[in-house]
């Protein structure tokens, strides 16, 4: 899968937990850029993107993805 | 059931609904919980006002008579202790203290207890621990008492005692919740590690219901009766086809998942639990098992209204509703076929109607796990329900023969006692106040600590009738408490049960209570209707009685009181 489809799947997954419609993420997005995006929902977001790829992230990318782009080339790597 | 769903939840207008305010004390990360919590309680029609703790600071709040606990003003305090922090105080100590770690624990959950209860007036909502396999000793833990795995079982024993002495501390069975999911699903080390938070995402939710059920059911939120269905449901096969040595019960076909799912409801009977068959049979056919199978668990006395007929079961459930006279919302009825779930589901929504699996094999452990029959008490008597329910269908039957309602109350040649609140009563009467829902005028929940509190103040009246008849008896059917205020005597809380409705022990009560004011000189008796959704049956209740209101409140002048006529009669030196 490419990495923008994988951008695209998930912001879906984003409109979904953070329930907003409106949301919109890109490779250099990160917490600071979108409002509900807290500690909180994070891990929310970790487990729904962990469900709907089929894959484990460790605790150590769990904490530290600096964007969405880091966050999708792990996925990206995770799914050969 | 899935946490987004439950989040969602939190988006829904519930103002309509009063709130319960509820604390919540963790050492760990609770927000999520805290979530869950709420978004479950809004699916129970519960609005839970969630005061949460910061993190790890259950110590500071509890022991400290002015903390942000005690101004909230809670009415349950839910604590989690997670096992993995208590696994982190265990490694702390040296082995000489290991054996006695148990017991230090447990000292300090009573420290607890007591500070709440030295501070407030409220429920504790314990968590028991997760299992948690060290694997130092490996097996060999089992064996010496300074492992973890025996304290930490050792801690999960000592807990249910602590419950059984302090009676408004309870329980919710983590323990047993992981044992059923395991711990793989309910604890996610990456998350653990990352933002210390104990349980998963997906297992919150039924923790969260594990909370719920218990305020529930101290809110009186409590299911009394299981509706069962026969063929097919409670045994294998169908008896018109099959007759009576065809069913599958015992060793017969699949006859054990039957077995098994009786044992259970004989259990629930037992406890209290009242049962009654709803099915579509010819009604000789239907009880002849009940009767003559030697397999068959379920005798007939042990169902307290049997209906077999072709009617439609939503009517035929309307019937045991009326014979019973509880609530359609305490109910539960489990059929195997889901046209008929269907049909009830749609009549009577308040009615709990499971979505039984199709294989029998799975109905009991289907059944366990949902849960239902959750209870804030237990009593002696709940065992003799049954019989009552018998006993009142057999007066059912004689009333039909009086023509004048005098008359056939004449007949029942009714005796009461009539005493203040005995010690030995005190859980009784503290189950009336909290089950009670129709005949209750205030609707004000006493715990047995509370009642023992009233008991001793000199103010406070109380009083507890007995009813029997010759039918049997009622037991302890109808409580008071009443406050002296200056020159008035201020109803409380006036509870009865509604097996006893229409016997004249309404007008009994008043005339006990006006000969209390009387012999203390005391010129009103006051009362007051507060209504809810569910206690319309007691709206005039005061007006009936010759009260006459004013305000808000109800007024009866003792002086110009005339003793009202009933047919029943004080027992002397009565038991």
């Amino acid at each position: 899968m490419e990495v923008n489809e994988i951008i695209s799947q998930v912001n879906t997954i984003f409109k979904d937990v953070l329930d907003n419609d409106e949301v919109v993420i890109s490779a250099d997005s990160t917490a600071n850029d979108v409002d509900e995006w807290d500690s909180l929902t994070h891990i929310q977001l970790i487990v729904a993107i962990e469900k709907h790829f089929k894959i484990r992230f460790s605790s150590g990318e769990i904490q530290g993805f600096k964007n969405v782009g880091e966050m999708c080339a792990a996925i990206k790597n995770k799914l050969g | 059931m899935n946490f987004a769903a439950l989040k969602k939840n939190l988006k829904k207008d519930v103002l309509h609904i009063p709130p319960v305010k509820v604390a919540l004390l963790g050492d760990s990360s609770t927000q999520l919980f805290n979530h869950a919590l709420r978004g479950y309680g809004i699916n129970e029609n519960l609005n839970l006002e969630i005061f949460e703790a910061d993190y790890d600071q259950i110590d500071q709040q509890v022991m400290s008579g002015s903390s942000e606990l005690y101004e909230f003003n809670p009415r349950f305090i839910i604590i989690f202790q997670s096992v993995e922090k208590l696994f982190a105080h265990f490694c702390e100590k040296n082995n000489q203290h290991r054996s006695q770690f148990a017991a230090d624990h447990i000292n300090s959950v009573e420290g607890f207890i007591d500070a709440i209860n030295g501070n407030s007036r409220c429920n504790i909502i314990y968590l028991n621990f997760a299992e948690l396999a060290d694997n130092t000793f490996g097996h060999y833990a089992n064996k010496i008492d300074f492992s973890f795995t025996y304290q930490l079982r050792k801690i999960n024993f000592e807990l249910m005692d602590l419950g059984r002495k302090h009676k408004n501390f309870f329980i919710a069975d983590l323990s047993a919740l992981q044992n059923a999911f395991g711990r793989a699903y309910a604890h996610s080390p990456q998350i653990f590690i990352t933002t210390s938070m104990v349980h998963t995402i997906d297992f919150l939710p039924h923790v969260a219901k594990s909370c719920v059920d218990i305020i529930k059911a101290i809110q009186g939120k409590i299911k009394k009766c299981l509706i069962l269905d026969l063929d097919n449901t409670t045994w294998g096969g169908i008896i018109g086809d099959d007759g009576m040595e065809g069913i599958q019960i015992g060793s017969l076909g699949i006859g054990e998942a039957f077995t098994q799912l009786q044992r259970w409801v004989k259990q629930l009977k037992e406890r209290g639990i009242i049962l009654a068959v709803c099915s579509k049979n010819t009604d000789e056919v239907a009880r002849e098992p009940f009767e003559k199978h030697p397999d068959m668990i379920l005798r007939i006395e042990d169902i307290a209204v049997f209906v077999a007929n072709w009617e439609n079961k939503a009517d035929n459930i309307r019937n045991i509703q009326s014979v019973l006279n509880i609530g359609f919302d305490s109910m539960v009825f489990i059929d195997d076929n889901p046209a008929e779930r269907k049909i009830v589901r749609d009549n009577l929504p308040e009615v709990t109607v499971p979505e039984l699996p199709e294989d029998p094999a799975e109905y009991v452990g289907f059944l366990q796990s949902l849960n239902l029959f959750e209870t804030a008490s237990v009593t002696e008597e709940d065992g003799d329900r049954t019989k009552q329910y018998q006993e009142e269908a057999k007066r059912a039957s004689i009333k039909k023969a009086y023509t004048n309602e005098a008359d056939f109350l004449q007949s029942l040649s009714m005796t009461c006692v009539t005493r203040e609140f005995e010690k030995m009563d005190i859980p009784r009467i503290a189950q009336l106040t909290q089950r009670s829902n129709q005949f209750n005028l205030r609707t004000i929940r006493y715990t047995e600590d509370d009642l023992k509190r009233v008991t001793a103040s000199p103010d406070q009246f109380t009083l507890s009738f007995k009813l029997g008849d010759i039918f049997g008896d009622y037991g302890l059917v109808s409580a008071i408490i009443a406050e002296k205020k200056s020159d008035t005597l201020f109803i409380d809380t006036w509870i009865m049960s509604c097996r006893v409705l229409k016997r004249g022990l309404e007008q009994y009560v008043t005339n006990q209570l006006v000969e209390i004011a009387s012999r203390h000189g005391i010129k009103k008796v006051t009362g007051e209707y507060i209504p809810t959704p569910k206690n319309g049956l007691v709206k005039d209740h005061y007006k009936n009685l010759g009260f006459v209101q004013e305000n808000n409140v109800w007024v009866l002048d003792v002086n110009s009181f005339n003793q009202f006529q009933t047919h029943i009669k004080e027992q002397e030196n009565g038991s």
